[in-house]
């Protein structure tokens, strides 16, 4: 993306102004890295709840009675397992075996799934998917399956926390008896058909709100009204980060497989076919060259940064791929990439930081756990 | 904006309390700065005994997000760390002109004072910041 495209902005763009946010350029869009500060939102997430605009995702609909059987082409997971209404992760490949994509999909009616795409890949993605759909179609009726990018009209929030259950049920009546890990449901909301579902990106319960772009800020305000804290993507990145979920560019892309950044369970490689089963598999039975591994400090450091060289052994063996300080831990931790040999769980690891390595030990992922 | 009458700036947001005769100077980073920077995490300060070059980098300011360097204001050999901010770096947050002032040096050329900004110099560089739509260039 150069610096000269104009940068998008979501539908939230002028609440996130009215509320002070610090706005930052991120996969071509305008979005708010903090209000308060990244460890006041972290905390608010941890122990209480918080919310962040991700309206800048994508969202794509695939529907029509080939729209099962065209996912479970395009798609890593297993989506036949997917029931009216439940949530799946997925990766989305090339026929490399490298990553186009993470994903969530979700069924969101008969014959009818949404698929929740990263921002920075809706260029990418959209283009990759009709491809796919084009093979997958040949000698089939192209009215059967229809592939509909909704981004540009569509609003989402994250409502994330322990204490978002009580806040969705203040907006929704009992919605949280109703919508379990994973699940997604149809519900009117400010006037409007939203989706919510009960997944998210923090390693806490919570909710994430799909909505039509011009309904956006009343759910906003809604939350706000429920003293619902607002975060920024700063927060998001050192929550997921804690949890080790991956983020496409640093941890995923076009080189990088599933396998090696260890989302293997997220492979249903007992499928007849799907786009890059040939290179997962492989890659499954005889291994890879590198592996994604978390760490933490060993001791007081700077914080581990993306691109720092990792070492063992005096020999830089990897990168660093994502890190930060950890609000919740006091410590620096990240992730990164190195061969299998040096991937075992306390095996000792150096974080190169301004030409001087730091100890760090490679840890069992999360590298937080809630309650210890 | 939190600005001492009785203490120099540079245009990089570093601030300078003279000693006695202007032999040392305390060095430390200004309340925007530490606003700009936000929750830092981790601070990497000279050694006692290294010595700085004005207008070069000495040192590193770590918050959650980002690395940052602080320039040294002025030449000199430094005689004193701050430990309790190396402990606990949140206190440039939460007293920059105080209890988070940085490191100490003895000065190596007094003539360099002439470089420093007044405080109604580094207002008026504020101010200039502060102006509307002057504010889309910021880092990741």
């Amino acid at each position: 993306m150069s610096s000269e495209t104009q940068l998008k902005r979501t539908p939230l763009y002028e609440s996130h102004r009215r509320l002070g946010a610090r706005l930052v350029e991120f996969g071509g869009w305008e979005m708010p890295v903090q209000y308060d500060g990244i460890l006041a939102e972290h905390n608010a997430v941890r122990a209480d709840c918080g919310m962040f605009d991700i309206s800048h995702m994508g969202e794509v609909r695939i529907q029509g009675p080939l729209a099962l059987a065209f996912l479970n082409h395009l798609l890593t997971n297993d989506p036949v397992k997917l029931g009216v209404g439940q949530g799946q992760y997925n990766l989305m490949c090339n026929e490399r075996g490298g990553t186009v994509d993470d994903l969530y999909a979700y069924r969101i009616g008969e014959k009818e799934y949404l698929l929740i795409i990263n921002a920075s890949r809706i260029e990418a993605d959209v283009p990759h998917i009709r491809q796919v759909a084009q093979t997958f179609l040949a000698g089939r009726s192209a009215a059967d399956l229809q592939i509909e990018n909704c981004s540009d009209y569509t609003g989402a929030i994250a409502v994330q926390g322990p204490r978002s259950a009580a806040v969705m049920d203040a907006l929704l009546p009992r919605v949280s008896a109703e919508v379990k890990r994973n699940r997604i449901v149809w519900k009117s909301l400010v006037g409007e058909n939203v989706l919510v579902a009960r997944t998210g990106y923090t390693g806490e319960d919570g909710f994430e709100l799909v909505t039509p772009a011009e309904a956006a800020e009343a759910v906003w305000d809604l939350l706000l009204k429920q003293d619902v804290k607002p975060c920024g993507l700063g927060a998001r990145d050192t929550l997921r980060t804690e949890m080790c979920y991956p983020l496409y560019g640093h941890e995923l892309d076009e080189d990088t497989s599933a396998i090696e950044a260890g989302l293997g369970k997220f492979v249903a490689l007992g499928k007849m076919t799907f786009v890059g089963k040939e290179h997962l598999q492989r890659q499954a039975l005889s291994g890879t060259s590198k592996t994604l591994v978390a760490f933490r400090m060993s001791s007081r450091s700077a914080p581990p940064r993306p691109h720092y060289p990792l070492a063992v052994g005096g020999k830089t063996v990897g990168e660093v791929t994502s890190g930060t300080q950890s609000p919740s831990l006091g410590v620096g931790i990240g992730m990164g990439y190195v061969p299998p040999i040096c991937a075992a769980g306390g095996q000792a690891l150096e974080v190169e930081i301004r030409g001087k390595r730091f100890p760090a030990e490679i840890v069992t992922k999360p590298i937080y756990r809630k309650n210890g | 904006m939190n600005i001492p009458t009785d203490l120099k700036y540079t245009e990089s947001h570093e601030w300078v309390k003279l000693g006695k005769n202007n032999e040392t100077a305390t060095i430390g980073l200004t309340d925007f700065a530490q606003e700009e920077l936000t929750d830092i995490v981790y601070l990497d300060l000279p050694k006692v005994g290294n010595e700085i070059e004005a207008t070069t980098e000495c040192a590193v300011v770590e918050s959650v997000k980002a690395a940052s360097d602080i320039y040294a204001p002025l030449s000199g050999k430094v005689i004193e760390v701050n430990q309790a901010v190396l402990d606990d770096p949140a206190l440039v947050n939460e007293d920059a002109f105080g209890k988070g002032w940085l490191f100490k040096i003895k000065l190596a050329d007094p003539t360099e004072l002439e470089e420093l900004l007044s405080d109604s110099d580094y207002e008026e560089i504020l101010s200039e910041k502060e102006r509307p739509d002057d504010d889309e260039d910021e880092d990741k």
